[in-house]
């Protein structure tokens, strides 16, 4: 595997990760991520059209005249929107209900149109499907981090209803503790601000920790002091 | 002492520490009231949380690498123990504290960079989080002496702290507050009836919840001739409630919000008025802003009385006072003496 794809792989599983790097999508981040079923949910449609739109923008990005290459890349993230729309209303009806407009907005979230327009019409086909993959499986593992440690706090089970997504997994609801009083500020949007802070910050501990051994002391921590940093272009 | 001081020349040089020590005295006389008419359980509820305070403060001040024992004689987690405690039911189980008072010190207050630069009220921030997470917990007070034959007694109190949840003989003892079953259990009364078939008001406002704010108000006028206060905040905050109760009354009609008495002397919000929306590090800082901020929390904690879904709002509203702080003192900034506006 050549060094780019490796980056790749890194870029958008940590290094340059979507959610606790680039804080994009935050909005259905933290609006969806208040159970388990529900973030692998989001997190599915959103790979799903993250991967789609980046292979067909990548196809036709010497077609795209310049002036139109926004429309463009919006009306086929649309398309596979609608696509992953139908989807679940085909399979996963009840979940399709609980996750509700999050789902039509997938055509919104800017990890999508950043990842298109940033990556995708600049980067061979094979890449971009990369790149799109692995993205979408940062921003999934975070909302389902969130997931998990929200469902556990706010009401003390794990992979509860998991049968609305997958079939087969009736019975995976594990009860963690008994919920008399459930923990409510986990479920509510506060909570996914809190956690949110929390990974944020761990995730900057352990970069900080990996970091110390190459600087030893005598660089301080240098780069880019913005909050959104869009990727290597 | 160089010649070179700014001003203010004449000050009398309170501490932190001494500050904070006046607050904690000025709270006892609404803090006996309290257990007089409801019972050990805020006793018990403030030594815990001031044992927590402690050592959450010490344990965070070590993580963050700052000198332990100059923070910790500042009192300022002490007080935020204190006012928590003096919010949180009687009942409160231990757990409730633990939650709450990691919450204030731990998130509101360090997080933000420690004393001084937090943005919210710490002792609210813990209340709001345990409010908004465990209603069934924090709206179970005890019912007032005189509405109830006995009060839980210092062993009870005890059980209902470490008890096992939940605890059997509980119910015996707790009850709707004032300011709540005025709004839930009323069912289109006039108020001069429901004060007449409840047996939780007493002579101007809620049984037992009458005397506890006129002890706060002690504590707040002391508080004020110490000068650790300032006037405008609590004048702003009761003057707003005043006049819109005064407004709303509606010669008590069944309709009526209640009397603007019963607003006052009601639920916190002689605490909330001289307590808590004048902690100088969340507040607002000019004099005109701290007129509008007092006004602003006052108009928000009638508002959620009577439209809102809480049966009192004072930590909601200075919370929201809170985030308008720094709003409100960019746009009332005084003029500097030789330059115009």
């Amino acid at each position: 595997m050549s060094t780019q794809y490796q980056d790749i792989i890194k870029n958008g599983m940590w290094a340059n990760n979507p959610a606790l790097v680039q804080l994009l999508g935050l909005c259905p981040l933290l609006a969806v991520s208040n159970s388990v079923v529900n973030a692998l949910g989001l997190g599915l449609a959103t790979i799903l059209v993250l991967v789609g739109s980046n292979l067909t923008v990548s196809l036709l990005r010497n077609q795209v005249i310049d002036a139109i290459r926004l429309p463009a890349f919006v009306l086929i993230i649309a398309a596979f929107t609608t696509c992953a729309e139908l989807l679940m209303q085909a399979y996963a009806y009840t979940l399709y209900q609980t996750l509700g407009i999050f789902i039509p907005l997938i055509v919104t979230n800017c990890i999508i149109l950043g990842r298109a327009e940033g990556f995708a019409s600049k980067n061979v086909p094979v890449a971009s499907l990369l790149d799109g993959l692995m993205m979408g499986a940062g921003f999934t593992s975070v909302l389902l981090l969130l997931g998990i440690v929200r469902e556990l706090l706010g009401t003390g089970t794990l992979f509860a209803n998991m049968e609305l997504l997958l079939p087969f997994a009736g019975g995976w609801e594990i009860q963690l503790w008994q919920a008399e009083s459930p923990f409510l500020l986990a479920i509510l949007p506060p909570g996914a601000f809190l956690v949110m802070g929390f990974l944020i910050a761990m995730k900057n501990i352990i970069d900080r920790k990996m970091a110390e051994p190459e600087t030893s002391g005598e660089t301080a921590v240098t780069g880019s002091k913005r909050v959104r940093v869009t990727g290597q272009v | 002492m160089s010649m070179l001081n700014s001003s203010p020349h004449g000050h009398q040089g309170h501490s932190t520490g001494q500050v904070m020590q006046q607050v904690m005295l000025a709270c006892v006389p609404g803090l006996t009231a309290l257990t007089w008419f409801f019972g050990w359980g805020t006793v018990i509820n403030i030594i815990w949380l001031a044992l927590l305070a402690l050592g959450i403060e010490a344990l965070i001040l070590h993580l963050r690498g700052r000198p332990i024992a100059f923070y910790l004689r500042d009192y300022s987690a002490l007080v935020t123990a204190v006012l928590l405690g003096l919010a949180l039911p009687p009942t409160a189980p231990w757990w409730l504290g633990l939650i709450g008072i990691t919450f204030a010190i731990g998130i509101a207050k360090h997080l933000y960079g420690g004393m001084g630069y937090n943005p919210f009220n710490p002792a609210m921030v813990g209340y709001v989080v345990l409010l908004i997470s465990f209603p069934l917990q924090m709206t179970r007070w005890v019912l007032p002496v005189g509405a109830t034959d006995a009060l839980p007694g210092f062993g009870e109190s005890l059980v209902m702290f470490f008890g096992a949840e939940p605890f059997a003989g509980i119910d015996a003892y707790t009850g709707a507050t004032a300011l709540d079953s005025f709004r839930q259990q009323r069912g289109g009364m006039l108020v001069s009836e429901f004060w007449s078939v409840t047996d939780v008001m007493g002579r101007w406002s809620g049984l037992g919840w009458e005397w506890v704010n006129t002890g706060f108000l002690l504590g707040g006028l002391y508080l004020l001739y110490k000068k650790i206060i300032g006037w405008r905040i609590p004048v702003g905050m009761l003057a707003a409630i005043a006049i819109l109760s005064a407004v709303f009354y509606d010669g008590g009609s069944s309709a009526s919000g209640g009397s603007p008495l019963m607003h006052l002397f009601g639920g916190a919000t002689m605490l909330g008025a001289f307590f808590i929306a004048t902690d100088p590090v969340t507040a607002s800082t000019t004099p005109k802003g701290r007129l509008i901020y007092g006004a602003m929390i006052g108009i928000i904690v009638y508002v959620i009385r009577i439209w809102g879904n809480y049966a009192d709002g004072v930590a909601f509203a200075v919370l929201l006072g809170n985030f308008s702080a720094p709003l409100i003192d960019a746009y009332t900034q005084p003029r500097t003496y030789g330059h115009r506006k």
